[in-house]
């Protein structure tokens, strides 16, 4: 709470102000009745009209200050409100940026978007109910509490026990409710589940004929949720009548006593319709805490998500200025005995692997789906870092890298191709400020000219969030020319070629050899096919190194890549 | 959510025109811009949902009257239900319009005693009046309880009606319109529209009703008191239609504004989020916390406006009342002093005044919800009335023992209207033989699977099995005929076994051990801890994609079917897994009818027929060797694959064979 908190600091007066016209506001409003009373005790009493349209201007005045206030402390709210959640927002956003992906694999990509959307609007909701109600309800109670003592003297202590009762009828409303609403939010989220089932599953599903299986499982989960919202729904209809009712014996009470006190003349007729009305505002002003009252818990849960995030400090930092370190841009790329686990895993993903990638070398490796492949690539541009030994590039342990510097140097196309909201131009560029020329370079050597030139618009064809618009191939292809564009000295190939027909990939690889004659390559793949002519190939196997060497002597010595190799290729070529 | 998802949509059918070939048809096939258009308002910006519905921004039905009518019509089996809750909610509210007057005769009483009867008070006389006040207040409660819990039970039930209706549904409508629509979309109409719909009605139900009662009954009360006083206060209450409209028409547009404001920048988290990877790696955080930070101004100046303005709301009728207030007592009192009207007269009209003016300030959000509402039946019923599969209860079922030839006759067929991408295709498939689909990515591979399942229709001619027509057999006996191992894996939440064991219910631990074991997947299961009784999870994350693969394969074997699909059957399976599923696949295909896609050509070469896809036409049809003869498109295919190694090796091992 305090770290969001702190994004109120500078609006404390602000604040205040806030705070004090809510105040003026509902004094204003608290004033009426009593001039009311005035009115009646006095000058219908009296009979005397001009006082009556004399209090009857002041109340006017009266009304309309109010509403000024009220107005003035609108907007001051409604900007402060929308400004606090920009600020948050965009502090949370920055931090996320800064993570790494331990961060990322911790909380899970989801997890972390509904943070920095839901959860602020959530919290954005709920400051905003705060400054609007929260503040003036209480305001109110406590004025409408004076002014009733004023008034009513010894009637007060009625208001005080149909106050508890209120209260103490919604915190047993609360108690009810709120374990019912997890409830019914657990069983959404499974009658979710089955229908996404449905949708992402409808081919299997029809082609077993389990459509009766499915439509079982809904059913359950349907009856159940219907049957928590039937009770819910009767507890929250019992509520608001019940607040009615006590607020309605308050008044019956309050006018038997009253009428008696007016009969010995202690208070007014007057004084006692103010009481009365007093009596209402108060009992509204607790419903409005009421409603406070459900939000804050649900921003409670919001804030404590947004709060872990923003406490969050990144593992992976730059390292301080005097350990720094930028040497020549040469391609070399080592691994010294480097093993990496991921946090809370029992087994390294990662075990003690040693080999090194020179400039004009094409290194590959290979090995089955979970060997570590990825993970290892990964420790290069520091995307992780290792649990021991060192990744070093042209010499230097990654870690005395600016990570900026380092990851300048590497071309990296991932397994996962990500496109972004812009256009082709602007996704292979990624706000590097390349030239043009580059750019289309970049997409000739990627194969993807052809697909490009064929849209309306070519380079400037929009892209939409995620890459959606284009296919999976062309993905691939915007992919690599992003990793290419910037002259590298180091390319990570991850799996990069998956999506491309054969042709393709080997016009792609034609032109990439050209492209990479002085620079390191490292090369994932499931394919022999492809890394038949690599420099060298490691082959990887739990996270060890089971062989490395070229493709004739690993078929003699490594029997995992013999394997591997006798699956993909026909007898002869494997001779 | 829905909101970006619309975004993306509009993104989509924007960008249709310039993708055509170079794309997999199953993506082609998900941007039928006409389906989309349907969306009422556009598509952007659903109020009530995502991750930014933070204001009303009221959605429009296209056709309120008629959707009201089919929601009637659901009501039907509930109109005694709904009868009692009308009226009881129609006398709690008559009882609470009764009060004041009452306790104004109390007033008026004491005011009289006080001032001419020198505070000889009736106390009998209070005493009465103070028990009707209590046989009101407590009916008014109990009545009010009882319309609660009606509506709330009727809303309920059309709640689970509706869903119901939704799952069934589901299985009876072509996968032609789930191809065609985001899930995402679809998804929300189950859990969100239908959520809205109970929800709002449970509301309106009883507002609309008290409403009524209430300004019908408050004016009748007003105008026993005082007409001239009445005539005051209605000169007041169309000020705050009056305001309370020009509010909600001037605050719409900067709602839209900070709807779509806010969909931009959820859009440009989720999008930085899910690609932080390569936002990382290509040192983009700087551009990424630009445009965010441009979107987030954007947000804060269409944020805070609307804000403000929804704000205004209260004060500004909150203000009208208090002049119907101040107008009351100024009136009130001079009426009183002429003797016109008595003192509690005034009070009960205080009292009037301000449940008039409630009412009043209400209808404005009534008739939004009630907007709202049709808007959500409106999605529902869309759905529900879609067009479902032609009725097959009479069509061929049992079908034991067939063999497995397959004939495709000029078969012609196309996804959308005229445009035809299998173009009178014939070809004979013999029991057990191999049939090998290849072609580049994106060609349209799974178009005859689609039509082999019956996922889609053939437009003419036919494709039989052992001389049927597929036609004429129920879709059901057709995909039972089929073993099907997909691109995509599917898996549920539940135990390993159950999993497997899907295709075959009654299946024993025995039989689905062997299936397994024939898939290879028995070791990675007994590794897991809890063997069979391992629990995927919700999102199927806790096994990997081969893993997946493999259990896919092990239901497969175990649904022992005489024909088999095998789409990329083995993409996902690591290299030496594959080994071991490659030989399980060759027993099971062994005697089975195989349609295989493939990318692998050890697979392709040893297959019985290749049918060569290009843009979605078959384009040659042939073994290995007749093609490669033929050196046309496949062959290209083939060397290209294997320049690597050289064309010339290939040609010579070709020779020698």
């Amino acid at each position: 709470m305090k770290k969001i908190l702190s994004f109120l600091k500078k609006d404390v007066y602000r604040i205040l102000i806030i705070f004090t016209l809510t105040f003026l506001q509902t004094m204003t409003g608290l004033f009426l009745p009593s001039l009311m009373s005035d009115i009646v005790d006095i000058g219908i009493v009296n009979g005397d009209t001009p006082f009556i349209l004399k209090i009857g201007g002041i109340m006017l005045l009266v009304a309309f200050i109010g509403i000024l206030c009220q107005i003035t402390a609108r907007f001051i709210s409604a900007k402060l409100s929308a400004r606090f959640s920009k600020n948050l927002r965009s502090s949370i956003f920055a931090k996320v940026e800064s993570f790494s992906l331990p961060e990322f694999d911790k909380y899970s990509t989801a997890s972390l978007i509904t943070r920095c959307t839901n959860d602020v609007t959530q919290v954005q909701h709920s400051l905003d109910m705060t400054l609007r109600m929260a503040l003036s309800a209480p305001l109110t109670a406590i004025g409408g509490i004076i002014m009733a003592i004023r008034f009513g003297k010894n009637l007060t202590w009625i208001l005080i026990f149909s106050c508890t009762a209120l209260v103490f009828i919604m915190i047993l409303n609360f108690k009810l409710t709120v374990p019912k609403f997890q409830k019914i939010q657990k069983n959404v989220d499974k009658l979710n589940l089955i229908t996404r089932e449905n949708l992402s599953g409808m081919r299997v599903i029809r082609a077993f004929n389990a459509e009766g299986h499915q439509n079982e499982k809904f059913d359950q989960a349907n009856k159940l949720l219907t049957n928590l919202h039937l009770v819910i729904g009767r507890i929250m209809s019992l509520l608001q009548p019940m607040t009615m009712l006590i607020m309605n014996l308050t008044t019956i009470v309050v006018v038997w006593l009253g009428s008696r006190m007016v009969a010995g003349y202690s208070i007014k007729v007057g004084e006692m319709m103010a009481f009365l009305q007093y009596v209402m505002q108060i009992m509204f002003s607790f419903q409005m805490l009421s409603m406070t009252f459900i939000i804050i818990p649900r921003a409670m849960v919001s804030v404590r998500r947004i709060e872990e995030v923003l406490e969050t400090e990144p593992l992976i930092k730059d390292p301080l200025a005097e350990d720094l370190l930028s040497p020549e841009k040469l391609g070399r790329v080592e691994f010294e005995n480097v093993s990496f686990s991921y946090p809370n895993a029992i087994e390294p993903a990662v075990c003690n692997v040693s080999f090194s990638a020179m400039p004009g070398q094409t290194t590959a490796i290979i090995g089955s789906t979970g060997s570590g492949k990825s993970t290892l690539v990964n420790l290069i541009p520091r995307l992780y870092d290792v649990s021991s030994g060192s990744v070093k590039v042209d010499g230097v342990d990654v870690r005395h890298f600016e990570q900026s510097d380092l990851r300048d140097r590497i071309g990296y196309a991932p397994q996962k191709n990500m496109l972004f909201a812009g256009t082709i131009e602007s996704n292979i560029d990624f706000a590097r400020d390349i030239e043009f020329k580059r750019i289309e370079e970049a997409a000739r050597i990627a194969q993807a000219s052809k697909f490009i030139s064929e849209k309306e618009e070519g380079f400037y064809s929009p892209i939409a969030q995620a890459g959606t618009n284009v296919s999976g191939g062309q993905k691939q292809r915007l992919s690599i020319a992003r990793a290419i564009a910037n002259h590298p000295k180091i390319y990570i190939f991850d799996d990069s070629f998956s999506s491309l027909d054969f042709k393709t990939e080997s016009n792609l690889k034609k032109a990439l050899n050209e492209e990479t004659k002085d620079s390191t390559v490292l090369l994932i793949t499931q394919r022999v096919s492809t890394i038949i002519n690599a420099d060298k190939i490691i082959v990887l196997d739990n996270g060890q190194v089971v062989g490395m060497g070229k493709h004739k002597d690993l078929l003699e010595n490594c029997k995992v890549y013999y394997e591997i190799a006798s699956s993909q290729l026909t007898k002869e070529e494997l001779a | 959510m829905t909101q970006m998802n619309n975004n993306k949509n509009n993104n989509n059918n924007s960008n249709n025109k310039n993708s055509s070939i170079d794309r997999d048809v199953s993506i082609d096939r998900s941007k039928d811009t006409s389906s989309q258009m349907q969306r009422p308002g556009g598509g952007r910006g659903r109020p009530g949902r995502g991750p930014g519905a933070t204001m009303r921004l009221v959605e429009k039905p296209k056709d309120f009257k008629g959707t009201m009518k089919k929601l009637l019509r659901y009501l039907k089996p509930y109109w005694f239900m709904l009868l009692l809750s009308i009226i009881f909610s129609a006398a709690s509210t008559l009882f609470n319009v009764l009060s004041p007057k009452e306790m104004g005769k109390i007033t008026t009483e004491l005011y009289e005693a006080v001032t001419h009867r020198a505070g000889n008070v009736d106390f009998a006389l209070i005493g009465r009046i103070l028990l009707i006040l209590l046989f009101l207040y407590l009916s008014n409660a109990v009545f009010n309880i009882i319309q609660g819990f009606i509506s709330n039970s009727i809303s309920q039930k059309l709640g689970f009606t509706l869903r119901k209706n939704m799952a069934d549904k589901f299985n009876k409508i072509p996968l032609k319109f789930f191809d065609t629509k985001l899930h995402g979309d679809i998804l929300s109409i189950v859990t969100n529209d239908i959520d809205t719909i109970t929800f709002t009605f449970n509301q309106s139900l009883s507002q609309i009703t008290s409403t009524v009662t209430q300004v019908v009954g408050v004016l009748v009360m007003m105008l026993l008191i005082s007409p001239l006083m009445t005539g005051v206060t209605l000169l007041i209450v169309p000020l705050t239609t009056i305001f309370v409209s020009i509010l909600v028409k001037k605050s719409q547009k900067f709602f839209k504004a900070q709807q779509r404001n806010l969909g931009n920048l959820n859009g440009h988290i989720e999008e930085m989020f899910s690609g932080h990877l390569v936002m990382k790696i290509f040192n983009g955080e700087k551009k990424s916390l630009e445009d965010f930070s441009h979107l987030n101004e954007n947000l804060y100046n269409s944020s805070w406006k609307s804000q403000f303005l929804s704000g205004l709301m209260m004060p500004v009728t909150g203000f009208i009342g208090n002049l119907g207030y101040v107008a009351v007592c100024i009136m009130g009192g001079y009426l009183a002093v002429k003797q016109t009207i008595s003192v509690g007269d005034i009070q009960a009209f205080i009292r009037y005044v301000r449940q008039f003016n409630h009412p009043m300030s209400q209808t404005a959000g009534i008739a939004n919800t009630l907007q709202s509402t049709a808007a959500a039946a409106e999605r529902v019923f869309g759905f529900l009335e879609e067009t479902e599969e032609s009725d097959d209860t009479d069509k061929l079922s049992n079908l034991n023992n067939l063999k497995g030839n397959v004939t495709f006759e000029n078969v012609v067929f196309g996804y959308d209207e005229g445009i035809e991408i299998i173009k009178n295709f014939s070809a004979d498939i013999k029991a057990g033989q191999k049939v090998a689909i290849v072609g580049p990515t994106g060609a349209g591979k799974t178009t005859l699977v689609n039509l082999l399942m019956r996922f889609y229709d053939v437009n003419s001619g036919r494709i039989l099995i052992d001389g049927i027509d597929i036609n004429d057999i129920k879709r059901s006996e057709v995909r039972k005929q089929f073993g099907m191992v997909l691109q995509d894996t599917w898996l549920f939440n539940g135990t390993l076994f159950e999993n497997i064991a899907y295709s075959l219910p009654n299946a024993s631990l025995e039989e689905v051990r062997n299936a397994a074991q024939l898939a290879s997947a028995e070791h990675f299961i007994m590794s897991s801890g809890q063997g069979y009784d391992m629990v995927i999870n919700e999102e199927a994350t806790n096994i990997s994609s081969g893993q997946k693969q493999l259990l896919t394969i092990a239901r497969t074997i175990l649904s022992n079917s005489p024909m088999l699909i095998l789409d990329e059957a083995t993409s996902n399976v690591d290299t030496r897994t594959e080994i071991l599923i490659q030989k399980a696949m060759d027993n099971l295909m062994e005697g089975r009818t195989s349609f295989i896609i493939a990318h692998r050509l050890s697979t392709i070469k040893n297959a019985d027929i290749i049918l060569v896809i290009n843009n979605g036409e078959i384009i040659e049809q042939g073994n290995h060797e007749e093609l490669l003869e033929k050196d046309g498109f496949y062959a290209t295919l083939y060397y290209s694959q294997f320049d690597t190694v050289s064309k010339n090796s290939i040609k010579r091992n070709n020779q020698v064979d």
